[in-house]
């Protein structure tokens, strides 16, 4: 099989198996990409993760294109990028086309009434989970819950906040070191 | 023009969007409902709670949804999730190597360690905002709520099934 077609379907496979998203396909990368085949050697993944976590975008998108990238150049990271996207959105347009002729439907009302207070939970477990792997302690715990209130309160760009983050970051780093 | 509009957003939000697809969706919020009034509140949480039912990465998710419902087609879904992707992918090509050598460097170090803490600070707000908007309006919502967060926080419950159970849950209890 040539290599652009593999990308794309380990990609695909990866994104198709995840569910939510998020960290959960790392475990599962790691054994399609290191394991099963020699995309990436074992040593060099944890650096790629780390790499791709410092993008800004989806992490599995980032993945994708870093992998594809390495394995045969441009058109491999856009095969790999498209095995990553393709598959769930066109699972989500189909979903979405289905949803809109039943949503005023009395039953579909009643399921959604139960569904959007399980996914403020669902997003609600990351804040904790989250919160350790952050290395959030006392001294800086005013971070999250300033960005919160701004978020939330005042309607504030969550743009503004990350611009903001990294800036105080890089000026209070290098205060540190002088 | 609305596919102009979805394109520059999503395309803001592909390129400030640190932490993955549960940060994003303070970003996407944000812009959809508070900035552009494009969704109401209920209908953002609509488009979250499916999203997260169906494989796939999170981000993709609810960029293809989101652009389908605002623009009603699926040309506006796929700018959405084109314009989302556009950044990441523009970046990894031209920084992979750059970044593979720095990522542990001092600056990317300093950046993160405030980042990271205000990024938990977006997803916090996120859950505030989702549990707002008459999403939870009586003890129902509460119980569907309570048991969903200590079913995935404390048993490591699927969402796939945890959102069939509070489906079924609202069919019968609403």
């Amino acid at each position: 099989m040539c290599k652009e077609l593999e990308l794309f379907l380990v990609f695909a496979k990866i994104g198709m198996f995840t569910f939510g998203g998020g960290y959960a396909m790392i475990a599962m990368m790691e054994d399609e990409l290191a394991v099963r085949r020699s995309f990436i050697s074992a040593g060099d993944f944890p650096e790629l993760v780390a790499a791709s976590q410092a993008c800004p975008g989806l992490f599995a998108l980032n993945m994708a294109v870093f992998t594809g990238m390495r394995i045969s150049g441009f058109a491999g990271a856009v095969f790999a990028a498209l095995g990553a996207v393709l598959p769930p959105f066109i699972c989500i347009l189909l979903i979405a086309a289905c949803f809109r002729s039943f949503r005023d439907n009395e039953y579909v009302n009643r399921v959604l009434m139960g569904l959007r207070p399980a996914a403020a939970a669902m997003v609600a477990v990351p804040v904790f989970t989250l919160a350790r792997r952050s290395g959030i302690n006392i001294r800086n715990v005013w971070i999250p819950i300033a960005a919160a209130i701004l978020v939330c309160l005042a309607g504030i760009s969550p743009v503004y906040i990350v611009i903001a983050a990294i800036a105080g970051g890089l000026a209070a780093g290098r205060l540190r070191r002088k | 023009m609305i596919y102009l509009s979805l394109f520059l957003v999503f395309f803001k939000i592909g390129l400030f969007n640190f932490g993955g697809g549960y940060a994003m969706i303070s970003f996407l919020q944000n812009e959809t409902v508070l900035s552009h009034a494009w969704l109401t509140a209920s209908e953002f949480t609509d488009i979250v709670a499916i999203s997260q039912m169906t494989p796939g990465p999170l981000g993709v998710n609810l960029a293809t949804y989101a652009g389908y419902v605002v623009s009603g087609n699926i040309l506006g879904a796929a700018i959405a999730t084109f314009a989302l992707c556009l950044p990441s992918f523009l970046l990894m090509l031209f920084l992979s190597s750059w970044l593979q050598k720095h990522h542990s460097s001092n600056a990317v170090q300093d950046a993160f360690s405030v980042l990271k803490p205000a990024v938990c600070g977006l997803i916090a707000a996120a859950a505030i905002m989702l549990c707002g908007n008459g999403n939870i309006q009586d003890w129902r919502g509460i119980l569907i709520f309570a048991l969903s967060f200590i079913a995935i926080m404390f048993f490591k419950a699927k969402p796939a099934l945890v959102m069939a159970v509070a489906g079924s849950m609202g069919l019968v209890i609403f």
